[in-house]
């Protein structure tokens, strides 16, 4: 059942994604922007995390569960270190995928050649 | 002047009718199954991993991401990525796997730039711009949070 939520989850979201890419003059980056962006302020007033219930790795798979990571985080920050915990709450709780991105990224890049189209 | 904005408006409205209209059913299917079929992939593997390695929910959703994050690199330097991107359109962006794609892409691309403003910059093109909108209001709510608190 688990495998049916993410997949309904996760299609949505893309679909939003598609939408906002076809009916407006939005490239990806601007969509990916506003996903992660969206991702913090829905998490902060509660909306997302109910999706993350819902849909697992459907609403943490794509971009908006950067921004709820990030979200969270600074949140448990907050809580446990305080003002301190406004600066190094996010990125603690999305260190490793930030790290990962780097590191796979430049080992990739560094390992492959672009094929020719 | 009244006939320059006129014939403005009128050419305008010809580039309107003439460029082709996105196929939105078309790209939504897809954007839809790649998109969820990604999501799949992704709860299998957090599935897995908080089964095997005994992890916590939240270790296994962070343990899922690195991993997605790998594969979508991964397919990326293998050159299969962008084909799925071609259809997929959000479906094969929006996942973390494309976040991976965005980075590697260009970086790849831009390698005879050399290894520090070839690979090493290029590799922020997106992920750069990801990146500071999404700790910068990350950073905000938290100030909010810690003044409300």
């Amino acid at each position: 059942m688990s495998y049916l939520w993410a997949f309904i989850v996760g299609g949505l979201i893309c679909v939003i994604g598609q939408l906002l890419m076809d009916t407006t003059k939005l490239a990806p980056a601007h969509v990916l922007v506003i996903f992660v962006t969206l991702g913090v302020i829905l998490t902060a007033l509660g909306i997302y995390q109910p999706l993350v219930d819902l849909g697992g790795a459907g609403a943490t798979i794509p971009l908006p569960g950067f921004g709820y990571s990030l979200a969270k985080g600074v949140i448990k920050g907050v809580n446990e270190k305080g003002f301190f915990g406004v600066f190094t709450g996010g990125i603690e709780a999305t260190a490793g995928g930030i790290t990962a991105a780097v590191v796979f990224g430049y080992m990739m890049a560094v390992l492959f050649n672009p094929k020719t189209k | 002047m009244k006939r320059q904005t006129e014939n403005k408006k009128r050419y305008q409205q010809l580039v309107k009718e003439i460029s082709p209209k996105p196929h939105y059913i078309k790209n939504c299917t897809w954007a839809f199954f790649v998109g969820g079929f990604i999501s799949m992939i992704g709860q299998f593997i957090h599935n897995s991993v908080e089964r095997m390695l005994n992890l916590s929910h939240l270790e296994a959703t962070n343990a899922t991401i690195l991993i997605m994050i790998f594969v979508g690199a991964l397919l990326t330097g293998l050159g299969i990525y962008d084909r799925i991107g071609k259809r997929a359109g959000a479906g094969s962006i929006v996942p973390i796997t494309g976040f991976a794609n965005s980075i590697v892409s260009p970086a790849m691309e831009f390698k005879r730039e050399g290894y520090i403003f070839g690979v090493a910059a290029r590799m922020f093109t997106l992920a750069g711009p990801v990146l500071v909108y999404g700790i910068t209001s990350s950073v905000l709510v938290g100030l909010i949070y810690y003044l409300l608190k």
